[in-house]
């Protein structure tokens, strides 16, 4: 009976190709806008690491002025100082932890056809690997005894690699940097990362890092970071002053693996808060927070409030497209009131011609979902050629294909309900008189 | 116009006359909204930026390996593209206006003040910074050569003279004269006088509260190896100096990079991509909604022509001109659409009041509304008039005619 009914609705709707188009377009247009924001948003804001995401703390330590706090808020500041990420690292109280900055540096490759280039990296403790997991192509990460003893020792990203070394294995070579030879310890493989969650205070989006090299090495170096730093007060003169000062730029991250060690950990933070209050620092009342990866990407706003507002538009649209549709079905259904009550005289139930028409406005929802994913597609093209910076998150994987012909079927035969079950209550005897 | 067997008839399909009335009314309020945010936006878009947008652009260098002098660089740099043909101007600079990252301090009235009186950007520049820029003095005097001094990153910031702009002057002296006033960068003395004042230039944060509030400060303060020069160029010899720069400095010195040149123009369009992108989707999303909306209102009118098509007839056979037919779906398309329109006003308030407490924008004006009413009310009439058009040619003879 099913595919009866189907090839009923696909007949029908021949019978009135305008009136058709007129619904498929419709739905396909609320779908395509819908979808097109939704992707974004979803992809934006979605979990990057579900599988420890609550694991992983992002530490937040007030060690702003008394006058004045960071944010207007009252929100403790988004980066800590050296001296605090120098003591939490050598107190070593979570259960894995990296400070980190980013770093801007020239590349002088060894191959004398490529000119010398600067390029974006990452400076770290080896725990940054075993907390954020990129793959491994070559080698693997630094040892924790190489971050004690300062070494000069690399990890390349893929497309550095690649450049470098076209693309060989380059595990025990080196890599000249402003003049210094780093060794090879590790290459990245693709590593697919929608937003560079670990760190936000440059914006979510940015370019991939790299290269990756010890914390330790590049603080002998006196190397500062090309991030954002902020003072309170003057730093005073000079590459110590600067270390001991109150000016944030470094991120610090813990992996926390249970609940007790999280609070364990928050104890700890608010004792080593209180030692510093003794010796004159952190004049601010206790103001410690440790967000998880979702908590610290809602708070940092990575999915932006313009994407936001447009998705919330997308969606009235796709309601106003929906109204459309029963307003159209319901003049298609009512116009074949004659059609109804000779199949219902014939002996049809109403059970019967109310699944008819419900199918009829399923194929609708189909064709409106097909053509809405393949606007989809579009919208997503157009996404990316307006916002450079969202080019890891316009796309469509296949969840978002699987939802976007759901959301078509599902609400297209939601707006075929009542106008189906007005249909049905069409009158035998009234229709067959004339 | 006889109105109450237009409402008779239109209370016989309430469920139509509420569904096209819904369409339009969240078309009104997302329209409205729409509108608004996309002129909150193009008003962001055409601040000015005080400076020379045409014929400036910018680039750093980064010099690499112990034997590299950064200080000896920038002076070959700054007589290298000072004699170059077509350049009119260049200075050092450490950003630029609606660069996005720049450097802010708090400027104070006194030493070890509390709470800084405002905030500002520092543009550390020479001699020739101002006139690079193309910041109008209006009051005061310009740098002199030997006010430049020579500065390592992450100094302490005590000039003895500034340059700031109109609006922090304002801010910092409300009513005087604030040339030879001092204020503090840092919490202590020395202090800095304030030699000149400039009309406007835009910090590099486009969202910043105090945009306008700027200071120049005469310096050169490499960071490490790096160093940003910004170039003005004679009227409409930009280009052809940009690609000259390029194979010039490539040749100068082989320790170095030369980072991507930019104009700043290309900084403008950056700057305001996002603003840019919001205004084009909401613009789209706009005019979708309008088609959808008028292709729901042909659609329905059509089906209520064809559905009456027998008492058309009947009125016509009775008397009635080809006019009262289509008078009669006009006024009853108004009715719809008003009917709609006036729940769509409580929806576009609504809808403004859901973004002023989650995103902190202003409040809808009031005149959107209205003008929403009267596009609408134009849109409606429109959309209908194809199929009342129809309408008023039936012939009276279908009366006659059974089905």
């Amino acid at each position: 009976m099913f595919s009866y009914y189907l090839q009923l609705g696909m007949r029908s709707l021949r019978r009135n190709p305008i009136l058709t188009a007129l619904m498929v377009i419709g739905i396909g247009l609320g779908i395509a806008a819908s979808m097109t924001t939704l992707t974004v948003m979803h992809l934006m804001g979605s979990d990057p690491i579900p599988w420890k995401s609550d694991k992983l703390h992002y530490v937040q330590l007030d060690n702003w002025s008394a006058d004045n706090s960071y944010y207007d808020d009252g929100r403790p500041p988004d980066q800590v100082t050296y001296r605090d990420a120098v003591a939490l690292m050598e107190a070593g109280k979570a259960d894995k932890q990296s400070a980190m900055f980013k770093l801007s540096l020239p590349i002088q490759p060894e191959n004398k056809e490529l000119k010398p280039f600067r390029s974006l990296g990452r400076v770290a403790y080896t725990d940054f690997f075993g907390m954020f997991e990129p793959p491994f192509k070559y080698g693997g990460p630094w040892s924790h005894d190489q971050d004690a003893g300062h070494e000069r020792v690399v990890v390349l990203g893929k497309d550095m690699n690649e450049k470098l070394f076209g693309g060989q294995d380059s595990v025990g070579r080196t890599v000249r940097m402003d003049d210094i030879d780093y060794t090879i310890v590790g290459v990245l493989d693709d590593w697919k990362l929608r937003s560079r969650y670990y760190d936000l205070t440059n914006g979510a989006f940015e370019d991939p890092d790299e290269f990756f090299m010890p914390f330790t090495a590049a603080i002998d170096l006196k190397q500062r970071s090309t991030g954002n730093n902020s003072c309170w007060k003057s730093s005073g003169d000079g590459w110590d002053a600067y270390l001991d000062s109150d000016c944030v730029w470094i991120q610090m991250w813990v992996q926390l693996d249970s609940p007790a060690r999280l609070a364990e950990y928050k104890s700890f933070l608010d004792s080593y808060v209180n030692e510093q209050k003794k010796l004159g620092r952190f004049p601010r009342p206790l103001n410690n927070r440790l967000l998880d990866v979702n908590e610290w990407m809602a708070d940092q706003e990575v999915v932006s409030r313009d994407v936001q507002v447009q998705t919330g538009l997308a969606f009235a649209f796709l309601v106003v497209c929906l109204v459309n549709t029963v307003g159209l079905l319901l003049a298609k259904f009512t116009r074949k009131s004659g059609e109804i009550g000779l199949r219902r005289a014939l002996g049809a139930s109403r059970r019967e011609v109310f699944s008819q028409f419900l199918i009829e406005s399923g194929v609708v929802g189909l064709s409106g979902g097909v053509l809405g994913l393949a606007l989809t597609g579009l919208g997503l093209l157009a996404v990316r050629a307006l916002y450079s910076e969202y080019k890891t998150v316009a796309h469509l994987d296949w969840t978002m294909i699987f939802v976007t012909v759901a959301l078509a079927v599902v609400s297209s035969v939601l707006a075929g309900v009542y106008p189906t079950w007005r249909a049905c209550r069409v009158q035998p005897a009234a229709q067959l008189k004339i | 116009m006889e109105l109450r067997p237009i409402l008779s008839a239109l209370m016989r399909s309430k469920v139509s006359m509420i569904l096209i009335g819904v369409q339009v009314a969240l078309t009104l309020a997302i329209v409205c909204n729409a509108l608004f945010i996309i002129g909150q936006r193009l008003d962001h878009m055409r601040r000015p930026s005080g400076v020379n947008e045409s014929d400036t652009f910018l680039f750093s260098s980064s010099g690499f390996g112990h034997g590299f002098d950064p200080r000896a660089t920038i002076r070959e740099d700054l007589a290298v593209l000072a004699h170059m043909p077509g350049v009119a101007s260049v200075s050092t600079t450490n950003s630029v206006p609606m660069s996005g990252g720049g450097w802010g301090e708090g400027l104070s009235l006194k030493p070890q003040q509390k709470t800084s009186t405002t905030q500002t950007t520092i543009y550390m520049v020479n001699e020739k910074g101002l006139g690079t820029f193309g910041s109008k003095l209006i009051a005061g005097r310009d740098f002199k050569p030997e006010e430049v001094a020579d500065l390592e990153a992450g100094d302490t910031l005590r000039p003895p003279v500034i340059i700031v702009t109109q609006a922090v002057a304002d801010k910092m002296f409300p009513g005087e004269n604030a040339i030879g006033k001092q204020v503090y960068l840092s919490e202590n003395p020395p202090a800095s006088t304030i030699i000149g004042i400039v009309e406007r230039t835009q910090q590099p944060w486009m969202s910043s509260d105090t945009v306008e509030n700027s200071t120049f400060v005469p310096g050169y303060m490499p960071y490490g190896n790096s160093s940003r020069y910004l170039v003005r160029t004679e009227p409409g010899r930009r280009d052809e100096v940009i690609a000259q720069v390029e194979k010039k400095l490539s040749e100068s010195n082989s320790s170095r990079i030369i980072g991507k040149i930019r104009t700043m123009e290309d900084v403008r369009r950056d700057a305001y991509a996002g603003d840019r992108a919001m205004s084009i989707i909401l613009g789209a999303v706009i005019v979708a909604l309008l088609t959808i909306t008028a292709l729901g209102i042909v659609g329905m009118a059509s089906f209520w022509v064809a559905q009456r098509t027998r008492q058309i007839g009947t009125r016509r056979a009775l008397g009635a001109s080809k006019k009262d037919i289509l008078r009669y779906f006009q006024t009853e398309n108004f009715i719809i659409t008003t009917f709609g329109l006036l729940v769509g006003a409580v929806l576009a308030y609504a809808f403004s009041l859901w973004m002023m407490q989650s995103y902190q924008s202003p409040r809808l004006p009031w005149y959107y509304v209205p003008i929403g009413f009267v596009c609408l009310w134009a849109l409606g009439q429109l959309a209908v008039l194809g199929p009342a058009l129809r309408a008023s040619r039936v012939p009276p003879a279908v009366a006659t005619r059974s089905v």
